[in-house]
Formats: structure tokens, C-alpha cells, sequence
């Protein structure tokens, strides 16, 4: 991550038009590298401390890039460091960043849903990331959407597991009042699936599913835009020509069995539950679709945020520390021994572990790997946003003119976050919108209505 | 000497369906299916019922072991979202009693109004009749929505289902007290808070005890069903947890103790309704 790169390094551009670092040419290669950098989930917290205060004074001393990559150039590093050490004490700023503001609330309630997209939220816990940060935070698992919602609404939840295209239909009032929610993170992205029943093993192509009984997890999800999308691809219209159901994640792999349904697209580890008892197979990951999409996120009352300003940054920070940890790979079988027992998730380890290793058997006889299965990035792109936005319009859930750029920024917060995670020690891309592709079409945020007229299968 | 040799025989024959009932099952689930050929390293990513072809369903025997590792730890906490069963139980139970005892304090006091006033009875009658039939975890919704605290709406949801039975069988009680007592009663001049506690109660008690015990039937019911909907603690919340991790055995483990608690909570308000009954 260049969140954590040295700024007294001539070769890297602080700011920058490309990937968040301007070191690579699109943001997956970014991620690839970054995934490959020591320091990116660097458990050495005072370092990135210290390397995100000192990538504040470079930048305030050389607003343009290239003045500073110059000097480097000319002084040379160290000598730099020692010049400018001088003027503002480093050490000194990074003790007070480590040290924080004190905190309003010390004792948080966050809810979470049991799978695997609420892996930062859960592993904070057993793996001292909020305790670090001087919190007790309790983390409570919750039977479904509608109530993790209710809770955090009626206060007795500080902040919540949430999945992303939640706060965006709250804050617009579909399916509920409309109530201003922040959503400063995204938790994980990739890490979904779509599962067939074992009987339609032979039909893996999608034109065959005409009649076919679908289950996501619900109706305002990333999993029902992803499923429309393929499905409309396919020439199958996922209104007349399938059933899509919302059916709670615990309920899925049973009704898998009890033969009601013939497969669903849903979070992990439904996906591998369902492979391990041997009722499905994985016909393909949701990364095949759309590689690097957001799925769940971290969501917050706006009042929350405004009434304990220093004890929200310190969970966020906790939270995207986590998440740092967690994009590591190495890390991930560590996690999920930490995730994996009934206090959490409760399901076999096992499980949980060919969910984040990204080694699994797809049910099929096959062990397949794919260590981005699932991967965490916290950053909440507003284009992210849009897109969901597009497909709540094209499937009807939203109707009229839709200020996409406006929602999007009101409600993903990335400007928000930007400033939040610049507290919590990191420094995100300078950038908040992208552009990316969803099975080969190329998403551009800024024509939405475009995008959506260019589908022959939609509901406007 | 009869009377012990048909509960003898009674015994003998509900013991024989118990073992006929656990042999069945015991054969049903046993025997594994044909074994598939995997790759070893495959075979170590499946679970169980995938490699060996296992039942799903698990034996009476593995219910056994996991009620004996159950009942060897009830109390045991590690963490907000894993306690013992007998703290879950705890937790329900506190609930129950909470939202039951309320309804009482609401049920007696308004049943008795109803029923010695004709036109409460009347007036109130449409309200009840609309109330009465609505299933009480619609009523979970607007709680969360207006009391904003899961555990006070479980607490809510109780105490309306509760409150039906009680509420009718105590009007009900009271309007049908045989009206040569209330007249013997009046010729002697008996004030009404007197005559309401010395005659009314003890005549129309045995038809209140049965509306309390048909209430806490349904108390039970319900709780189970609202602690799946809002999680957190409770003997619910344990079921939808181990259905989850799609544990049966956790499952089954948890309707025996939820029909065992049931049983002990109708059998407290059967002694009840002994003691206030009274020969004619």
C-alpha cells in the first residue's frame, strides 16, 4: 500500500492521477504489488506511524511532487531526513498521533452478521486490534439485515456490519424511513459465490437456468445486482425467467439440501458450507464477474460520529489496522483459527480457512486456488457507489431522476474517509472515483444513464 | 393396588416406544453411503457426509453425548455470543417471567372490571377480539421500531401474548360466579372490595389459574421463536446459532430442553391450579 511507502524515497509520487500511489498503471496491479509489500500489514505500528506523519510534512513542505522528488535526488535521503528533522520532530509527532485524543466512550457495542465479510470487524476482537486502540468493544452477532439495522438505529449497536447498497437505500429511504447513514468503510471485496445444487452439475451454462429458484441474502445486496447482472448477460431475464428469493444465509444451505431452491449466490462461508456437506459445488466466484467489487461495509449512525468523534476514529483506525493485517496472506490461516469458533462465526475451521487461504475444493473434485477468493480494502470508492445505484434503477428499486454523483458522495463518504483514515495513520488515494469493468464492460461513473440504456435487459 | 399397576404398565409402555422410537432411529442414520473416490488431499477440504457418505441427520447417540457435554458445563462464558446452555436458559426463563408477571398485573385488575361490569365488557370486547388473534411476533417489528431496545421488545412480545388468555378467562371467571352467592353475600351486607376478595376470587381462581397456565404455555412458545428473530442471548438464540453452524445435534439437544422447561413451567401452574380448586 503507498499508504505506508517512504516519502523520502525519490521514486514514488505521493500524489497521483493513476492507482491511489501512481506507481502502477490500474489499481489491481497496485493491489497485487501492494499485497507483495512488507510494510503494507507491517505489524510495526510505530513505523507507519511514523511514515505516515513524516508523508504529511513532505507533502506540506513540496506541494508539487516533483519538487520533492528532486530534492531527494540532489540532498539525498538522509540527509533530507535529518534537514527536515530539524525543522518539525518527527518523533515527537508520530509519539502524539500514537497516543490519540482520549476517547469519549470506551465500552462499543458493533453488531456483525456471522460470514466472512465481517472479517476485520470479528478478528479485531479475539486478535487485540480494538484493545490496542484502548477500546472494549464487544462484538454481537445478529440474526439478519433488517435487525442489525433496527439496532444500530435504536442505539444499542455503536456501529454495524452492513452491506454496502444498505446505507445508500436507507439514506434514499427505499425500503425503510429515510435515516442519514455514514459508511466510512468497506470491508472486504470479492468473497462471494454463486452454488448449484449437486443434481446441475452437468449445467454450467447459465442459458440452461431458465426456470431455475435463486437465493440471495437480500434484496438491497451486492448479491442480487452481481446475480441480475450475470444472469441479464446470459439472455435470462431474472424477473420471469428465474425466481430470486431473499433468504437469510443460515437458511440457504438448507434449503439447498431440502432441494426448495437450486442455488444462490451468497456470502462465504455459505458457499463452502454447502461444498463441505457435500449438498453443491461453487460454479463460479463473484471475482469472476466483477474482480475487486465491494460487498459488505462498515456502517455508522451519523450521529455516532458526530457525538464521539476521537472513539470513532480510534475504532475505525482499529478496524482498517485490521484490515491491513488481514490482506496479508500469510495471515489469513491465523484468522481464520481466530474467527472460526462458536463466539464468532461457528463453523469448522476448516471452512472458514478455504474461504480466506482461497485453496478450496469446489465440490466437484477439483481443489482450486485463488488466494484474491477474498480480499479486504477498506476504501470506499463513490464509484462503487454509482454503480450500485445504476442497477437499483435498472431493476426498478429506485424510479426518476437520480442525483448519482450526489448520493453517492453523501452517503460513501470517501471524502469523510480520506480524512479518517489520514487519523488512523494511513493515507488513502487522493483519487475517489474509478473507473472498472463488470464481465468485460467497462463501468464509466461519470455517465450512469449511459450505462444503464446500453443493457437490453432492464426494468426503466 | 390397580391404580399402581396401570402407572407400572403405563411406564413400561412408554419406555418400550422411547427404545422402539431410538433403535429406529439409531438404524435409520447409521450406515454410511457409497464412498466416494477422492483425491486425499480434496477429501481433507470435505466434511464428514461428504467423504463417508454420513447422514446428515445424527444419531441418538451423538444427541446423548452432546446433552452430557451440555449438562457437564452449563454455566460456562466465553464471550457475548457463546454462553452455556443453562445461562441461555436463564436468560429466556428471566424473560418469560418478566414479561408473564406484567401481563398479570395488567390481566387480573382489567379481567375483574370486565367482568362484573357489563358495559366494560361490551365496550372493551372489539379491541380484544382484534387483539386477541394477532400472532405476537407481529408485534416484534413496531416494538423494535418504538421501545428501540431488542431486549425489552422480547420482553413486550411476552407480555401481549400473555396477556389474551388471562384477560378472557379472568373476565370470564368473574361474570359466571354463581349469583346466589353474590346475593347471599349482599344480604349480608358485604362492602364491594370485601366481597370481590372473599367471594369472587376463590370462586372464579380455578378459571383465572387455567387462563395463567394456558399463558405461560404460549409465553414459552413465543420466546423461543422471538429470541431466533433478535438474537443475542437465549435458549433462542442458541437454536438459530447451532442452525447456523447447521449442528442438528446442537438442535435437537435444545428442543428436548426447551420441551423440558416447558413441562416444569405447566406442571408449577398444575399445582396451582390444585390448590385454588374447589369441590361443589
Amino acid at each position: 500500500m503507498a499508504i505506508f511507502r517512504n516519502p523520502f524515497d525519490h521514486r514514488f509520487r505521493l500524489s497521483s492521477k493513476g492507482c491511489s500511489c501512481g506507481q502502477h498503471g490500474s489499481e489491481a496491479e497496485h493491489a497485487a504489488a501492494a499485497a507483495a509489500d512488507g510494510l503494507a500489514a507491517s505489524s510495526d505500528e510505530t513505523l507507519r506511524l511514523r511514515r505516515s506523519v513524516e508523508n504529511a510534512v513532505m507533502r506540506a513542505l513540496f506541494p508539487v511532487d516533483e519538487q520533492r522528488r528532486n530534492f531527494l535526488k540532489v540532498v539525498g535521503a538522509s540527509t533530507a531526513y535529518a534537514a527536515i528533522n530539524t525543522l518539525f520532530p518527527i518523533a515527537a509527532a508520530t509519539d502524539v498521533l500514537a497516543q490519540g485524543a482520549p476517547l469519549e466512550k470506551k465500552d462499543l457495542k458493533v453488531g456483525f452478521i456471522p460470514i466472512t465479510c465481517a472479517t476485520p470487524i470479528i478478528m479485531a476482537a479475539p486478535m487485540g486490534f480494538y484493545s490496542k486502540q484502548g477500546l472494549n468493544v464487544e462484538v454481537i452477532k445478529t440474526a439478519g439485515w433488517a435487525v442489525i439495522r433496527d439496532k444500530t438505529l435504536n442505539k444499542e449497536y455503536d456501529a454495524a456490519h452492513m452491506l454496502s447498497p444498505m446505507p445508500l437505500a436507507i439514506s434514499m429511504g427505499v425500503g425503510s424511513n429515510a435515516i442519514p447513514y455514514t459508511m466510512p468503510a468497506v470491508e472486504n471485496i470479492n468473497g462471494q459465490a454463486i452454488t448449484l445444487a449437486m443434481k446441475h452439475k452437468d449445467k454450467r451454462d447459465p442459458k440452461s437456468w431458465k426456470g431455475f429458484k435463486f437465493a440471495v441474502p437480500f434484496d438491497y445486496s451486492m448479491h442480487n445486482y452481481l446475480l441480475r447482472y450475470y444472469l441479464a448477460e446470459a439472455g435470462l431475464d431474472p424477473d420471469t425467467d428465474v425466481q430470486i428469493r431473499s433468504v437469510p444465509p443460515p437458511e440457504m444451505v438448507a434449503n439447498l439440501r431440502a432441494d426448495n431452491i437450486d442455488g444462490f449466490l451468497a456470502p462465504d462461508p455459505v458457499n463452502q458450507r454447502a461444498v463441505f456437506d457435500g449438498v453443491g459445488f461453487i460454479h463460479m466466484l463473484s471475482k469472476e464477474i466483477w474482480d475487486g467489487h465491494p460487498c459488505c461495509a462498515f456502517a455508522a449512525s451519523k450521529e455516532f460520529v458526530t457525538t464521539y468523534p476521537n472513539t470513532y476514529s480510534a475504532l475505525l483506525k482499529a478496524i482498517i489496522e485490521a484490515t491491513a493485517f488481514a490482506t496479508k496472506t500469510e495471515n489469513r490461516k491465523q484468522i481464520a483459527e481466530a474467527i472460526a469458533p462458536p463466539n464468532y462465526l461457528n463453523q469448522p475451521v476448516t471452512v472458514v480457512e478455504q474461504v480466506l487461504t482461497g485453496t478450496y475444493a469446489d465440490g466437484l473434485g477439483q481443489v482450486k486456488r485463488d488466494a484474491k477468493r477474498i480480499d479486504f480494502d477498506p476504501f470506499p470508492w463513490e464509484s462503487f457507489a454509482v454503480w450500485i445505484l445504476t442497477q437499483m434503477k435498472r431493476w426498478g428499486q429506485i424510479k426518476g431522476d437520480v442525483d448519482y454523483a450526489g448520493v453517492a458522495k453523501q452517503v460513501f463518504l470517501a471524502t469523510d474517509a480520506t480524512r479518517l483514515m489520514k487519523e488512523a495513520g494511513l493515507t488513502p488515494p487522493t483519487a475517489t472515483t474509478k473507473t472498472f469493468s463488470v464481465m468485460g464492460k467497462v463501468f464509466d461513473p461519470a455517465k450512469p444513464e449511459e450505462y444503464i440504456a446500453s443493457f437490453p435487459i432492464k426494468r426503466t | 393396588m390397580r391404580q399402581t399397576s396401570l402407572r407400572l404398565r403405563a411406564g413400561i409402555v412408554s419406555l418400550t416406544i422411547l427404545l422402539v422410537f431410538g433403535l429406529a432411529w439409531h438404524i435409520g442414520v447409521s450406515g454410511s453411503g457409497p464412498t466416494q473416490q477422492m483425491d486425499p488431499e480434496y477429501a481433507k477440504l470435505m466434511g464428514q457426509t461428504a467423504v463417508q457418505g454420513k447422514s446428515a441427520m445424527p444419531g441418538p447417540l451423538d444427541v446423548l453425548a452432546k446433552i452430557w457435554s451440555h449438562l457437564k458445563e452449563p454455566f460456562y462464558d466465553r464471550g457475548p455470543n457463546d454462553k452455556g446452555i443453562g445461562i441461555q436458559l436463564a436468560y429466556s426463563i428471566g424473560r418469560v417471567l418478566l414479561g408473564y408477571g406484567l401481563a398479570m398485573l395488567v390481566a387480573l385488575p382489567l379481567g375483574f372490571l370486565i367482568g362484573m361490569s357489563p358495559l366494560m365488557a361490551r365496550a372493551l370486547d372489539p379491541f380484544i377480539q382484534i387483539m386477541k388473534p394477532v400472532s405476537p411476533l407481529a408485534w416484534m417489528p413496531l416494538a423494535l421500531y418504538t421501545i428501540k431496545d431488542s431486549s425489552i421488545s422480547s420482553i413486550f412480545v411476552i407480555f401481549i401474548c400473555s396477556l389474551w388468555p388471562m384477560l378472557i378467562n379472568t373476565a370470564f371467571g368473574v361474570s359466571s360466579v354463581r349469583k346466589e352467592w353474590l346475593n347471599v353475600a349482599r344480604t349480608l351486607e358485604v362492602g364491594p372490595i370485601r366481597r370481590a376478595f372473599t367471594v369472587i376470587l376463590p370462586a372464579a381462581a380455578p378459571t383465572i389459574v387455567t387462563g395463567m397456565r394456558i399463558s405461560i404455555g404460549i409465553a414459552w412458545l413465543v420466546i423461543v421463536a422471538a429470541e431466533m428473530l433478535v438474537g443475542g442471548t437465549g435458549i433462542g438464540y442458541f437454536v438459530w446459532n447451532e442452525w447456523n453452524n447447521l449442528s442438528i445435534t446442537n438442535v435437537i439437544t435444545s428442543i428436548l430442553v426447551i420441551g423440558l422447561v416447558g413441562m416444569i413451567l405447566d406442571q408449577a401452574l398444575a399445582r396451582v391450579a390444585r390448590a385454588v380448586s374447589f369441590p361443589e
